[in-house]
């Protein structure tokens, strides 16, 4: 061990990137053009909703828009019920969030905190169905439904949530399993029981975990298209983003409208990743040692 | 509506109660009895064991996740493999029909090209996304200044909802007035149909896929931030240049995330749905994505049965696909728990 110590010291050298300049334009190249490529069509989307619907067929790959028609995103919600299937789009977002931090939370700290028998049988049955396609249990899970008489209300796109979800558990109990042994004999001292000691002593440790799970969710669930387009028939409850499915067949040329409201339907999502970016990686950990 | 909750429905609205919340009733009663059952035991498991306490605690603790199991799950599961062996339009009762939701299925020409489809998408899609997500977060790993300016670029497509990408890729594939052909024109390249052509269809969507790697980058650049350090110090001790670095610390260290992320790939490209819906199929069936039939089948024209039936073939196709992925790469992926192990039985 001592012999490997000491020679530590001696390697101050810089990581390769940096030793020699050509390396650095290399790869300041390489990531310009790959930034290129992925903002790209980025702009596009946003150019495109600023011009007239004559200009759309004229512009071709430009990205300066020319014109700056706002008025498509005042047409976009106001052409259709935008606020309605906004506030649908928000409910069944939001809701689903608080659910599946809390169930998947509580059952990752059960897996990682409270070993009894039979838990580690249980938590290969979350693997195992992390492998499962959801398209096994659509059929029934729409009958389901259909029986409790909850085919074309919000509830199918709730409810589950509340139940837990095999990747989310797998997270927090990664998340938990990190965790100092100490922080519990201190709580069980302090005569907690074991549900006030998740909740008042792990959870809010867990605060990097619970924010990027929540992040990843909200993604998730704002952009969640095959749920609402299975189980939502009238207009009342559609989402944002089957409102904008609909529109397109019906509305397919109105290009600069349909892109305004792709453009609405991202911003939200936008605005979350930069207020949060930096948690979104901190908080997600594979490895469960310490 | 139905008939089974009319009752529930007639008392609540004799109560007053707001009759968006009457579906909720039977939904809450289920759970009301499944956590008495749940708290009943407890209650005995106590008694009878003062010290169970921490069991206890375990089993409320996943009670959620284990009732949504058998709720959304294992139930349905179970009643799925009866719901394929009927013919059933939700209106008329069920009726047996053995396999022949099966034997329809394989001989069906659009169970074929769906599978083509949905089996070509995935076997290429994914070894490219993996390799490409790779690739970026190795790059987007140094420290460079700046660096955090690229990787929200980077990942910024994948923010974009799968509705509005497929929505805004429509137009920038567009042969007339679209960004692609517009850009290739500018070199003096012809650009195809892209998803107006038959052929080309697919390539489109694989080829839109590709600008939604982010996600799978974000996880890649989580975990090379877990590799340790130390690996690198002793590997750079030994003399190992930056190649040999990457071969036998990087790659070791990483291939379970790699993995990870194959296997979802994998899961998740075969169950790609949206841009089948969006584009109706495509021309000549070249995006009639599986799920998109299995939908079409459902929800469209309200064949369960064989929608379930179609269900069940999936399940094969992803459980043999998932299989062959993990032994195949059984020899190639590197975990430290699975070393000690046979160190210690030698």
């Amino acid at each position: 061990m001592t012999a490997v110590a000491e020679p530590l010291v001696l390697r101050a050298d810089r990581p390769f990137w940096r030793r020699n300049l050509a390396t650095t334009i290399v790869l300041y190249v390489v990531l310009a053009l790959g930034s290129l490529v992925f903002v790209y069509p980025f702009l596009w989307m946003i150019a495109t909703s600023l011009r007239s619907l004559a200009g759309v067929g004229s512009s071709g790959a430009s990205v300066v828009p020319h014109e700056f028609l706002w008025n498509n995103y005042v047409r976009a919600v106001t052409s259709f019920p935008f606020w309605r299937y906004a506030l649908n789009s928000v409910l069944t977002t939001l809701i689903p969030i608080v659910g599946t931090v809390f169930s998947c939370s509580l059952a990752g700290f059960a897996f990682a905190r409270l070993r009894v028998r039979f838990s580690g049988v249980l938590f290969a049955v979350v693997l195992a169905t992390m492998l499962l396609p959801g398209e096994v249990t659509m059929v029934p899970q729409f009958m389901l439904f259909n029986n409790f008489g909850m085919v074309d209300t919000l509830y199918p796109l709730i409810l589950p949530a509340f139940f837990g979800s095999p990747f989310y558990i797998f997270l927090f109990r990664q998340f938990f399993a990190r965790m100092p042994d100490e922080l519990a004999d201190a709580a069980v001292v302090d005569g907690c029981g074991w549900f006030k000691m998740f909740l008042l002593v792990y959870l809010p440790l867990a605060r990097p975990a619970v924010v990027a799970v929540s992040i990843l969710l909200f993604m998730g669930y704002w952009n969640n298209f095959l749920g609402p387009a299975i189980y939502i028939n009238s207009d009342q409850w559609k989402t944002l983003p089957l409102a904008l499915a609909g529109f397109q067949s019906v509305n397919g040329t109105d290009t600069p409208l349909l892109m305004a409201t792709s453009v609405l339907i991202t911003v939200p999502c936008l605005l979350i990743f930069f207020a949060a970016q930096k948690q979104i990686t901190n908080g997600i950990t594979f490895t469960g040692g310490k | 509506m139905n008939p089974t909750i009319g009752w529930i429905r007639n008392l609540a609205s004799s109560w007053g109660v707001p009759s968006a919340l009457v579906p909720l009733v039977p939904f809450l009663l289920l759970l009301i009895v499944l956590y008495a059952v749940i708290g009943l035991a407890a209650y005995g498991a106590r008694r009878k064991w003062p010290r169970a306490d921490r069991t206890i605690a375990f089993w409320l603790f996943v009670s959620p996740w284990l009732i949504g199991f058998g709720l959304f799950t294992v139930g349905p599961m179970a009643s799925s493999v009866y719901v394929s062996l009927t013919s059933w339009d939700l209106i008329t009762p069920p009726r047996f029909v053995g396999l022949a939701n099966y034997t329809e299925a394989f001989q069906d020409p659009k169970v074929v090209q769906a599978l083509k489809v949905t089996l070509l998408y995935a076997v290429i899609s994914v070894p490219l996304q993996t390799v490409l997500a790779f690739l970026v977060a190795l790059l987007l790993n140094t420290d460079l200044p700046g660096m955090r300016l690229f990787r929200t670029i980077w990942y910024l497509p994948s923010l974009v909802s799968g509705v509005a990408q497929m929505v805004l890729f429509l137009w920038v594939f567009n042969p007339q007035y679209g960004l692609m052909n517009d850009v290739l024109g500018r070199f003096g390249i012809d650009g195809p149909g892209w998803f107006d052509d038959a052929a080309w269809a697919l390539p489109t969507v694989i080829l839109m896929s590709l600008w939604t790697v982010g996600g799978a980058m974000v996880i890649y650049l989580a975990g090379l931030k877990d590799v340790p350090s130390n690996l690198y110090e002793a590997a750079a001790l030994d003399g190992a240049g930056a190649v040999r670095q990457f071969w036998h610390v990087t790659l070791p260290q990483m291939s379970p995330i790699i993995l990870f992320n194959a296997l979802t790939g994998i899961i998740g490209s075969l169950q790609i749905f949206t841009q089948g819906f969006i584009a109706k199929g495509g021309p000549k069936d070249s995006l009639l994505f599986f799920v998109y039939y299995l939908y079409d089948n459902a929800f469209q024209n309200f064949r369960m049965g064989y929608a379930s039936a179609l269900a069940w073939i999936l399940f094969v196709v992803i459980l043999a696909l998932t299989a062959v992925t993990l032994r195949g790469s059984a020899f190639a992926v590197y975990y430290e728990t699975e070393l000690s192990r046979k160190r210690r039985r030698r």
